[in-house]
């Protein structure tokens, strides 16, 4: 490719990125009522939206060999245990990643 | 006022920005073993802003110009933000021009902050949401020039930090799930993710999520009599 090929390209992922951030505040604007459909997924997508993001971040982990996913799912163990206990957001999050880089970079 | 919104901003985006160290500079290495020049990197970082799309369209990069594949690839990888965008609809209002470098800075690290915390109450809910993810932005812009520029220099020894990323994720989904009423809807979309997962190829899994999780909230979560406010 040449430059002005290259820039195309690049344009094209600037359009498609910025179209599937702004579509839903085009479709819906401040000023015009909001469809009730719409306002009632609203309410709801915000759950449903981060239960996909869990699974999405962990969509590479390979379940079908060794380790078989076991690392990840120590680690959010521990994430869950430390969070239900010291309810502290960084804290959950520092000592599930020590115990997932422990474990991934065979530190023990 | 923007001061105390950025102080408040600031210490849930640490998980962010050691991610986001870790995978920028991941990109621009790649970006400048693939010999592209410096100037793409920062235009594509600044531009796009989509670490999963941004490693996802090295290879349509190098290969021969294809700009309908371009926008397709953008589109599919991206279609989740459409989501995003329909869950903060209630929480963006009233916060005037810079709702517009919000939307243009949405990404999954920024939103899940957007959506799964409150701005403290003595601070403008408009300019801490802003700083969350002009800071998130920051952070990547950072990452994928200095991995660019030093990347061949930096210790990569250390593998898997991007895990604090999920992290992040898990720990604010065990914030929403505290509430008894949030349970089905963050089920549903763990487990209409996982199965298009297992059922769908990897090019279209989020389409296909995305599909189920609005039908799946229908059927366990129908309409009550309800007014708009989150």
């Amino acid at each position: 490719m040449n430059n002005n090929q290259m820039l195309i390209t690049v344009a094209m992922l600037v359009v498609g990125t910025v179209f599937t951030r702004f579509l839903p505040f085009i479709a819906f604007p401040e000023h015009k009522p909001i469809p009730k459909v719409i306002t009632y997924l609203g309410l709801r997508l915000p759950y449903a939206t981060m239960g996909m993001l869990v699974v999405y971040a962990l969509k590479d982990t390979k379940l079908t060999e060794s380790p078989y996913g076991i690392f990840e799912l120590l680690s959010l163990v521990v994430i869950a245990v430390v969070h239900y206990f010291k309810n502290n957001t960084l804290l959950s999050i520092s000592a599930g990643v020590i115990v997932y880089l422990i474990l991934v970079n065979g530190w023990i | 006022m923007k001061l105390k919104a950025l102080k408040a901003a600031f210490p849930l985006t640490l998980p962010v920005l050691t991610g986001y160290m870790f995978l920028g500079i991941a990109y621009g290495l790649l970006m400048s073993n693939q010999g592209f020049s410096i100037v793409w990197t920062i235009l594509i970082s600044s531009a796009v802003f989509a670490g999963a799309l941004q490693f996802a369209s090295i290879p349509l990069l190098t290969a021969a110009f294809n700009p309908i594949a371009a926008l397709l690839l953008a589109l599919l990888v991206n279609i989740r933000h459409i989501f995003y965008g329909i869950a903060l609809l209630g929480k963006y209002r009233k916060i005037g021009v810079k709702k517009n470098i919000m939307i243009f800075t949405l990404a999954d690290e920024a939103f899940s902050i957007n959506v799964a915390t409150n701005h403290p109450p003595d601070i403008d809910a408009g300019w801490y949401y802003f700083f969350v993810n002009l800071l998130c932005y920051s952070y990547w812009q950072l990452a994928c020039f200095s991995g660019h520029l030093l990347g061949a220099w930096i210790p990569d020894d250390i593998i898997g930090l991007d895990f604090v990323l999920t992290a992040l994720f898990f720990v604010l989904f065990l914030n929403q799930w505290k509430k008894k009423e949030n349970r089905k809807n963050l089920l549903v979309g763990v487990f209409a993710t996982a199965l298009s997962l297992f059922i769908v190829s990897r090019a279209q899994f989020l389409l296909v999520a995305m599909i189920l999780i609005v039908g799946l909230i229908f059927i366990v979560d129908p309409i009550k009599g309800e007014s708009h406010e989150q």
